[in-house]
């Protein structure tokens, strides 16, 4: 009559599950043909004086069919439709070879270039100051406290600094934006992984103390696998600030390649939608970066035990 | 700090600045003890030193804390002189030697205390981090100065300081602009629409389940290449700063304020219901106080986000004021000193906004456990 | 015939209650053909291991939950309707007072949902305050008074609005013995001196028999309703009758009753 606990539970039933799928990806799929749908008709809106008024320049009879048909292929509209930028995009990654300026392969991957560079040098530092700040006291008192005020000041606004200056230094291309991008993502890696290394309750580290534990023990086996959860939600936001940085750090040379690059010579060239397609490839870069992390901290969090 | 330690290093301070008397300042430069207050006030300070080395405990600290004030202030009276500065050589050195040792065993000292309580021990912990930071001012300004690192690469600090109060009209002009224009009116503007879509989506369950992974995506993205679209459609002047700075903080708040909504435990709930509270009580009552250490924590956030937006979509273009202008076109001069002038100005706005909010988030959440601890 | 007093107005009444749900691991009774009859002034204790179906039917009275079947009818109206007419006042495990308002307010809180005027809403707030003896702690806040305390305002704010019923969920469970029999006393003497009806669910036999006029034994798996003793010691009982031979005898039959519903060694 009852079940015994040693017996496995039983499959839920099918229905079970897929209410559970509906539940869980109705809204947002909702919400997303939403958005897609108000984008249209934003775009209809907002693009309509400006083909209007370019058919009344023309002097050629128009009928409003001709307008709104005008909204969803202009050149230089207010708001491009959702397929004019995807169109765009994909011309931009399939039109031309992957190192053709105009490619925007080229320049996505110049900008994740500078970006991993920059997230793995900062992330080390990061880490490494961490670890120096949980085991002295002298530096936990002296440097923390700055570590945190830097977190409300907007670092981002050093970045022209650091170029012209670089570049007065004969450093230009990678290097100068990597070591902004390391800059900006050190503090919330070091912030993040202190708050990991202490995070351990006392009672586990008593317990350590009561095996004689040399500090290097208690880091490896106690203080570093706590910190895991700090880690990744530390390295999640520290490689978008990097993307940032790096995209920052081509505009203010005018910059010639890079994801930032094109987004600055579209604004002055007044090409819309090469603006908006360069913003599609920032987004799905940061989207991509991100799952990846999630995909390793999900790896790591399975050797470890979670489910 | 172990007695031997910093007795030991007292001395070497001690022995640092008499060697400063018989090796050369700089070439061609009058030699120490010729100078007129400097070999008094090293004197001191090797005296003072002895003295603390002598104690070697917490008195210690007080004594050499004096000290290094006062050779300190030899070695900056030194650069007064044009011959040394840009050319110091070992004599110059041995003065900031000493200071620095002695500075960071001051500092050293007091991190260790550990058996003080309440006003010393507070007092200790503001002291701590205000000595490490004047010791790197200190040092940046000594080796700007003695090096003669060129101002264009790394200013002196003091450059930079008398920089920011020769420009001051400048400062406010752009601080007006890009702060009181862009930044408060985008953070109210985008922190207000957050919590108002937050409130819905925690009314109707079918829009929260909806927004909230949109939200966390949105909030992952590099919302501030934004701003050139911005401009498009708001012009150049701060109203396009301004939208820029409402897209960076609204989802912030919006994830935050969701989850705040949320954080209220089932046992409250069952309460309100038992009470029939309609939904608009159970939100004023329970779900928004019980919300607002979340609420805090994304309005901090965005008050480091909302300058940081607003700067850099002034990189992207803008009149003829701004933060972020005026660094953009001062680094392309190399006007590098205004440049910092400029960051000092940011660093002070953002750590001044930072603390008005979280004064408001401790008088209006001293109830949280996180502050009983 | 001896002439039996005038039967008391059922203020619950309960037939052929049922409630079920699905897991992922398959459906659970949690109550099954529950029937129960509570008249005017009693206190009901329920007393049964973890899964039994006691929260669940406290919870089924005061509407927080929706049986699958069966009739239910609290103070004459439907569970809902008493919930709307605010005919009880519920007594968490834990105190649930809203960290943010003091002692005061938040003893005020139902009052303000429930509209009373502020006159009305300080009198009745002084008022139940020092019927639980914490007068003078108004302005203190939730976490500067102890878990004792803070159950007993939890229980001052459940009568602040004079409800027909008083519904506890295991209030005391979280506290020290020392503490719990201290309130058991504050409890009685509150019963006695306001008179409602108290429906009480507990973990602890001696609790239960020193508290109740009537216990309610059940048992889990499915949840169902073993026994129900009436036990009518003295008014003005106090501590020490736990260990008369009537309390024992009383209790063995709730032990009994509660090993014969369920087998630990399932």
């Amino acid at each position: 009559m009852t079940s015994s606990s040693v017996a496995l539970p039983q499959r839920a039933p099918f229905s079970h599950v897929r209410q559970v799928f509906v539940e869980r990806y109705a809204p947002v799929a909702t919400m997303v043909l939403a958005l897609i749908a108000i984008w249209y008709v934003a775009a209809v809106a907002m693009n309509y004086t400006l083909v209007r008024d370019a058919f009344e320049r023309e002097e050629t009879p128009y009928t409003t069919a001709d307008v709104l048909a005008g909204t969803m292929d202009a050149e230089r509209p207010l708001l491009p439709a959702p397929h004019q930028v995807i169109e765009t995009f994909l011309d931009g990654v399939f039109g031309y070879s992957p190192l053709a300026p105009r490619s925007l392969v080229y320049h996505a991957l110049v900008t994740l270039s500078a970006t991993m560079l920059g997230f793995v040098i900062g992330a080390l530092f990061g880490i490494a100051l961490a670890l120096m700040i949980v085991h002295s006291r002298v530096l936990e008192r002296s440097l923390l406290p700055w570590i945190i005020c830097s977190q409300m000041v907007p670092v981002l606004a050093l970045a022209p600094i650091f170029i012209v200056v670089l570049g007065a230094l004969g450093l230009h291309g990678l290097l100068p934006k990597s070591i902004i991008s390391a800059y900006l993502c050190f503090f919330p890696v070091a912030i993040g992984m202190v708050k990991g290394f202490t995070s351990p309750d006392l009672l586990q580290v008593e317990l350590m103390r009561t095996w004689s534990a040399t500090p290097r023990q208690v880091l490896l086996k106690l203080r570093w696998p706590a910190s895991m959860p700090y880690l990744f939600a530390s390295l999640k936001v520290a490689i978008t600030i990097s993307l940032i940085g790096a995209i920052v750090a081509e505009l203010p040379t005018g910059g010639e390649a890079g994801i930032g690059a094109r987004l600055l010579s579209g604004s002055y060239y007044g090409q819309t939608v090469q603006i908006w397609a360069a913003l599609v490839a920032a987004a799905m870069l940061a989207s991509g970066l991100i799952a990846i992390v999630g995909l390793v901290e999900r790896a790591v969090n399975r050797s470890m035990g979670a489910h | 700090m172990e007695p031997r330690k910093l007795r030991l290093g007292l001395l070497l301070a001690a022995g640092a600045i008499l060697l400063a008397f018989v090796l050369p300042i700089a070439p061609n430069a009058v030699p120490l003890r010729e100078r007129p207050v400097i070999p008094e006030l090293c004197g001191f300070a090797v005296v003072l030193y002895l003295a603390a080395a002598w104690l070697a405990d917490r008195r210690a600290t007080i004594i050499g804390l004096v000290a290094t004030g006062l050779s300190a202030a030899a070695s900056l009276i030194l650069l007064q002189d044009p011959i040394v500065a840009g050319a110091a050589r070992s004599g110059f050195w041995m003065i900031v030697i000493a200071t620095w040792l002695s500075a960071a065993l001051c500092v050293m000292n007091l991190a260790s205390a550990r058996e003080l309580r309440g006003e010393r021990h507070r007092i200790v912990n503001l002291l701590v981090p205000l000595l490490f930071g004047a010791t790197v001012f200190y040092l940046w300004e000594v080796g700007v100065r003695g090096f003669g690192v060129p101002p264009v690469l790394l200013p002196s600090p003091s450059a930079a300081g008398a920089r920011f109060f020769n420009s001051l009209p400048t400062l406010a002009e752009d601080f007006t602009q890009t702060f009181i224009r862009g930044v408060l009116i985008g953070y109210a503007i985008g922190c207000g629409a957050g919590l108002l879509v937050a409130i819905l989506a925690h009314r109707f369950e079918f829009l929260g389940r909806g927004l909230l992974p949109l939200g966390n995506f949105f909030s992952a993205l590099p919302l501030v290449g934004i701003a050139p679209i911005m401009v498009m459609w708001f012009g150049f002047d701060w109203p396009s700063k301004a939208a820029v700075v409402v897209l960076v903080t609204f989802f912030p708040m919006l994830i935050n304020a969701i989850a705040g909504l949320s954080a209220s435990g089932h046992i409250e709930r069952d309460l309100m219901r038992s009470y029939a509270a309609s939904h608009r009580q159970s939100l004023s009552k329970l779900y928004l106080p019980a919300a607002l250490p979340f609420i805090f924590n994304a309005l901090k956030i965005n008050a480091t986000l909302a300058l940081i937006g607003a700067i850099v979509a002034e990189f992207f273009g803008t009149p003829t004021q701004g933060i972020g202008f005026r660094i953009s076109t001062e680094a392309g001069r190399m006007a590098i000193d205004m440049v910092w002038a400029e960051i000092a100005l940011a660093a002070l706005a953002g750590m001044a906004f930072y603390g008005f909010v979280a004064l408001a988030e401790r008088a209006t959440t001293f109830w949280h456990p996180s502050y009983r601890t | 015939m001896s002439n039996k007093p005038a039967p008391k107005r059922l203020v619950v009444d309960a037939q052929d209650i049922s409630l079920t749900f699905e897991t992922a691991d398959g459906r659970v009774d949690a109550l099954s053909h529950v029937n129960l009859q509570v008249a005017e002034g009693e206190f009901v204790s329920f007393i049964g291991p973890s899964g039994c179906g006691k929260t669940t039917m406290l919870r089924v009275i005061a509407d927080l939950q929706q049986p699958t079947s069966g009739s239910l009818s609290v103070n004459g109206m439907s569970a809902e309707q008493a919930r709307l007419a605010r005919s009880y006042g519920y007594v968490f495990q834990a105190p649930a007072l809203f960290p943010w308002r003091t002692i005061e307010k938040n003893l005020k809180l139902p009052l303000e949902i429930m509209g009373f005027s502020d006159a009305e809403q300080q009198k009745r707030a002084t008022h139940y305050l020092s019927l639980v003896n914490l007068t003078g702690f108004e302005r203190k806040f939730p976490w500067q008074l102890s878990g004792g305390m803070q159950q007993r305002v939890s229980i001052a704010r459940a009568l602040s609005f004079d409800p027909a019923l008083l519904l506890m969920d295991e209030p005391f469970g979280a506290l020290d013995e020392i503490v719990r029999d201290h309130l058991n006393e504050q409890l009685l003497k509150l019963w006695k001196s306001t008179g409602k009806t108290v429906l009480f669910v507990t973990h602890s036999i001696p609790e239960a028999v020193f508290l109740s006029t009537k216990i309610v034994v059940m048992s889990p798996r499915p949840g169902r309703i073993i026994d129900i003793i009436d036990c009518d010691f003295p008014a003005d009982r106090s501590l020490e009758i736990r260990e008369t031979p009537e309390f024992l005898k009383i209790a063995q039959r709730v032990r009994t009753g509660l090993r014969a519903g369920h087998s630990y060694d399932e």
